[in-house]
Order: C-alpha cells, then structure tokens, then sequence
C-alpha cells in the first residue's frame, strides 16, 4: 500500500501551507514512536496520570438482561478527563513538545477532545486553543466550562451547520496561519496522513489491554468487539489488535440519527460516497454535485459527515461492519446501561451499547461480546433529559 | 503552447477571482465582461464549494450565498459557454478537489476542454496528490496550476519544475482575505522558482489596494485579487459589475505603471 493509504483511502488533500508541517510531522513520529525515552515517558503518563490501563468489566446484570452472550465493558470512560481521547491527546502533546511547539490547536464536537487537549496543556504548560461549533457549545455547556478552567481558549465556529465538520475546518484554518509554534492534535483517525496512523497508535493501546485482559479472564479471544464510530478513534483503538483474528467480528455503530432513510443521519459508511475532504479520501455524506451534506445526530460527537480513512478500507474489505444506530436507540441505550449496570455511558457510546443490546441476545451464553465504553455521560445528562421532555438546569 | 501564456504578454497580468453565482450567475456573467473591458488578463472563476477550507470569512460567505442560490457545478459550465461565445481572455476555475472528484474526474476535464477552461486551480490538491488529476488534465489540455506557499523552501523546485500555465504564489501564512501588510520574502521565492522553469509567476492572498499590487507584480508577473473584489460585489449589489470594472482598470494601471 501506497505511504498514507488504506487501500484507496487517506492521502494528504491539503493546503501546500501545511505540506511541510504534515512532513515534519511524520519525521517526528517515526522518530519517537520506536524511542525508549518517549515511550517510557508516555507509559508512565497513560499509567500515572490517566489512569491506565482500563479495566475489562465483565457485565453481568447486563449479559443476564439480555440473556445472550457474555458481555464485558472495556472502561474508557474511567480515564482521567471522561474518554479516550486523552490516550492520544497525552500521545501527540509530548510529541509536540519534542518538535519544540508550545501551543496545541484542537477541533471538539462532544468537548471530550478539548477537554483532553486543554488537560494535556494544562499539564505540560502550553497554550491550547479549541475550536467547537457554536450549536456544540450549546449542546455541551459543562464541557466549555471545564475547558476555560483547564486555560483554554474555546472559539465557537458560526460558519456551516456550526458543528464538528466546522470545527475542523477552522481549526486547519488556523494552522495554516500559524504553524512555527503551533501543533494541530487532532482528535480522530482522520485528516490528512499521518494523523490517522499517529491517531491510530495512540489509541491501540485499547485493543492492545483488551485482548490481555479478555485472554486472562476467558482463556480465549471475544467474537465480537463494538465501538461506536463518528471519526472512529475509539472504534480504531478498539480494533487494531484483533484485525489480524478474523473469527473476531469487529462492529462500528454509526449515529443514524433519526433514521438512515432521512436527511438527519450522520450514518457515513451506511449512506456516503467516496470524496476528498478534511484531507484525506474516503467516505462522505454528500451531494451528487460533491457539496457536503449538512449531517445530523443527538450525539455531537458522532455528528460528522466523513469517517476515518482506515474504517473506510475496513468496510472495503470486508473485515469490519459497520451498522446504524439511531437517536432514540441510542437514548433507550443510554438509560438501559444506566439502571442495569450502574454505569452512564457518553451518549456517543451508548450507540455501540445499543448495538450490543440488539445483537447478544441472538448469540449463545458460551458467545463473548466487547463493547468499549469510550466515555462517561455525565455531559449528556441535561441533553438527554430536555430529550425526554425534562428541562433541567446544570 | 499553454493559452494561459497569452494572460502575461500584455505585461503584468491582472488576475481577478470572482465565485460564480455570488450573488447570482448572470451577475457573475455580467462582472466577467466588465473584468475583461477593463483589463482583466486571465479570469479565475470559482465553483463554490460548501466547506472551503483554504478561504477567509469572506469567500467562504461567496460559496455560502452561492450554494444557496442554487449554483451547481452544470451551471457553471453553462456559465463559461455563454462567456465563450465572445470572450477569448484566458479562464481558469478555482475550487475544491471534492467537486472535481465527485463530478467524474474524466467527464469534469473533458468538459472544461469543450467549454475552454484553459485551466484549474485546486487548494487542497498538493504536489504529492497531484496524480489523482494530472493525466487527466494533460489528456484534456487544461492546465493544473501548482501553488508555492511561504512554507515551501526546499519544495519550490520540485513543484516549479513541473509547473503548467502558472505558478500561484502564495504571498502570506494562512487563508484568503485583505491584509494591511505583505511580509513574506517574495522575492527569495521567485528567484528561486526562476532558476527551475520560465513559466509565469502570479502573487495572490491578502492584495487589495493598487499600491499592494504594483509592488507584488513587480516582484513577480502578476497579481490575483480575490476577497476585494468579492467584498465590492457585496456591497454594490446590483451595480457590482460597473463597481468591479472601474476597480479592474484601477489595479492594471496601477501594476502597469514602470517604477
């Protein structure tokens, strides 16, 4: 395969401004991936500070509720900041500082990733702007706050439908100003190359403990690993280490928002197009004219009109599936998980919980299922809520 | 013999960007003559793209009203053949590498070969992607015009070397839109591009004024003048193309003038 292609998928369809930034980038990480010194350091971040790794839940009042396969939680939602995202924040912001940049520039949707850029920031001492959709700073108010505690500037973007696609673009409108001192920690396994790679590593450390942990615990792989997908970081990171185990299904949960036979769907791999977009190729939500589709979704994490590029080659292949889950699945998700287990899922994740809701109880009791947890919903509360009818106030 | 040459013979070349269908396609049409009336060397016409990541407030505003009054890539070519019917001043579309992908590559090319497009400007297709376009623009005769940034350094060459039509010097960090100052070393970047190809160089982003013009031509073979000119159709509405003509033949005079 081609440098930075996932079959006909990545690419780096970018600004000749940036062309230098993008090559310095992937020097950088070639260089520190395989250093000692970087790793250990990085370890000791992932394992001090975010609290890694992150347990393997076995979810029994859940498995007996649905009265199928074994179900266990991978536990992202334990980190340090709520999800995920500070695997690769914590990743790509010591990188950043090798390469001698003091200021981080972000995108967020749901606020998980700027809340993981401004702690990384906060941590290592180096000025952090976030760039989040207005309609999402409405969406995710406790998430703005937290960020301008941590010391970040938030910038709501008002262009376009004012949301994650938005806050992308600005925030590579942005590095294309400023670039001597500026690192751009993107969020997701997408963009141009070599973000979807470096992304992808930072986040494999999931499937890398997932299948420890469920060899330990089973003797014996999962057969079926869901993550929900918007970009797909967390999808990506829950399925790097079992590409290689075919008899291990590998499930992305897309946000269908109110239906994938509407206009209100964020579901790309379910009903986009090939394009060239946010620099990489891959899949898209758009018109026949290439105009991108303006997507929807209750989950302002999930509501992105493209995929990662890797995702995009998975689904070409055949190797992983991707399926839609809509809106008020995902709430029933959302509430199932929180009265049967305890546990309130992010509403981003409550999609592959759904997911999971519909697809164990057609698996036998001897069947195991892995469903990542990517992050914790106390942000979706007062969302959720004014979903139901219920105004309440943070 | 690209045709693009011809833009740079009447000396310095001045190159107006309009987004077409902003505010509607026969304005658009009507701005175009005037340009050229006026002096315009070469016409850059952008198909407006919903997400334009490389564009100030301002051309991103152009695309969105654009799109919003119905513009679609068919359009536009409708567009060009009215045009062509009596004008021959070189024309090169500016957009998106989406929109080009998504039409059909090959019926997109093919397509600005039978209208006469002579070329395509593309800001997210950079020297390392070019592939995805080039054999098809050569086949179809357009042009593939290449972009140098003042982050290029040691790329220049690489990218000057196999130039087409023209080099789009890029005069400043960031996206397209005015600026009060210039502060890049533009005459570094086009000795250097001199020294690989003898294809023209024109200087576009942040240039407004006829003094921000006569200094990047005289650094170089033109200049190109986008978010001024669409800031002026904003605000004239209706009488925007006297307004662009009367600005058109301002700047060529002004980058006319031998200092």
């Amino acid at each position: 395969m081609k440098k930075g292609r996932f079959g006909v998928h990545g690419g780096q369809y970018i600004p000749e401004t940036l062309m230098n930034a993008v090559i310095e980038l992937e020097q950088a990480y070639q260089h520190y991936k395989d250093d000692p010194e970087f790793n250990r350091e990085l370890t000791a971040l992932l394992n001090e500070y975010a609290n890694r790794p992150s347990r393997l839940y076995y979810a029994e009042q859940l498995t007996q509720a649905l009265g199928g396969a074994k179900i266990y939680l991978k536990r992202e939602d334990l980190n340090h900041t709520g999800s995920h995202k500070i695997n690769n924040v914590l990743g790509q912001a010591l990188l950043a500082k090798q390469m001698g940049k003091t200021r981080l520039i972000a995108e967020t949707g749901a606020g998980q990733h700027g809340v993981a850029t401004a702690t990384a920031a906060a941590l290592m001492n180096m000025e952090c702007v976030v760039f989040m959709g207005e309609e999402d700073t409405r969406r995710q108010a406790l998430n703005v706050y937290r960020m301008k505690l941590l010391g970040a500037q938030v910038v709501p973007v008002t262009t376009g439908t004012a949301t994650l696609k938005d806050a992308v673009s600005e925030a590579m409108r942005e590095w294309t100003s400023r670039i001597d001192d500026t690192h751009y920690c993107l969020g997701s396994v997408m963009g141009p190359h070599p973000f979807p790679t470096i992304v992808r590593d930072f986040q494999a450390v999931i499937s890398r403990e997932t299948r420890a942990q469920i060899l330990e615990k089973e003797g014996r792989l999962p057969d079926a690993v869901i993550a929900c997908v918007g970009g797909g970081s967390n999808a990506m990171g829950s399925f790097y280490h079992f590409i290689e185990d075919s008899q291990v299904r590998l499930i992305g949960c897309e946000a269908a928002g109110r239906g994938i036979d509407t206009f209100e769907t964020a579901a790309t791999i379910n009903t986009g197009r090939l394009g060239i977009f946010h620099g990489m190729k891959s899949y898209f939500c758009q018109d026949k004219y290439g105009q991108i589709a303006p997507v929807y979704s209750i989950s302002a994490g999930l509501d992105y009109p493209g995929v990662g590029p890797e995702h995009a080659y998975l689904h070409d292949i055949g190797r992983a599936e991707y399926v839609p889950v809509t809106d008020e699945e995902a709430v029933e998700a959302f509430e199932f998980l929180s009265r049967t287990e305890g546990i309130i899922p992010a509403i981003e994740s409550a999609h592959a919980v759904a997911y999971a809701m519909k697809l164990a109880p057609t698996m036998t009791k001897d069947q195991i299922i892995v469903i990542t947890v990517s992050g914790r919903g106390d942000k979706d509360c007062a969302a959720i809520a004014r979903y139901r009818g219920e105004d309440i106030y943070e | 013999m690209s045709k693009i040459s011809k833009a740079f013979e009447q000396g310095k070349a001045f190159i107006p960007f309009i987004t077409c269908g902003d505010p509607d396609l026969s304005t658009t049409e009507q701005i175009v003559r005037e340009a050229v009336r006026n002096g315009a060397d070469l016409i850059e016409l952008g198909i407006p793209f919903s997400d334009p990541t490389a564009e100030g407030p301002v051309i991103q505003g152009a695309n969105i009203r654009a799109l919003a009054g119905g513009v679609t890539t068919d359009r536009v070519f409708d567009l060009v053949r009215s045009l062509r019917k009596d004008i021959s001043t070189p024309m090169v579309f500016m957009t998106y590498a989406n929109v080009v992908f998504s039409y059909g590559a090959e019926e997109f090319l093919s397509t600005c070969q039978e209208i006469g497009m002579d070329g395509i400007i593309l800001p997210d297709l950079p020297f390392e992607e070019k592939d995805e376009f080039q054999p098809l623009c050569k086949k179809y005769g357009v042009d593939l015009i290449s972009l140098i940034a003042p982050t290029s350094h040691e790329r220049i060459a690489m990218i000057a070397k196999e130039a087409e039509g023209f080099l789009y010097i890029v005069s400043s960090l960031g996206v397209t839109g005015t600026r009060s100052e210039i502060t890049t070393d533009l005459a570094s970047i086009v000795q250097v591009v001199r020294q690989y190809t003898d294809i023209p160089c024109a200087i576009g982003f942040g240039i407004s004024t006829p003094e921000q013009a006569r200094s990047m031509a005289q650094l170089s073979d033109g200049a190109i003048v986008g978010s001024a000119i669409i800031k002026l159709i904003e605000q004239h509405g209706p009488d925007a193309p006297e307004a662009v003509g009367a600005y058109v033949r301002r700047m060529k005079q002004a980058i006319s003038v031998e200092i």
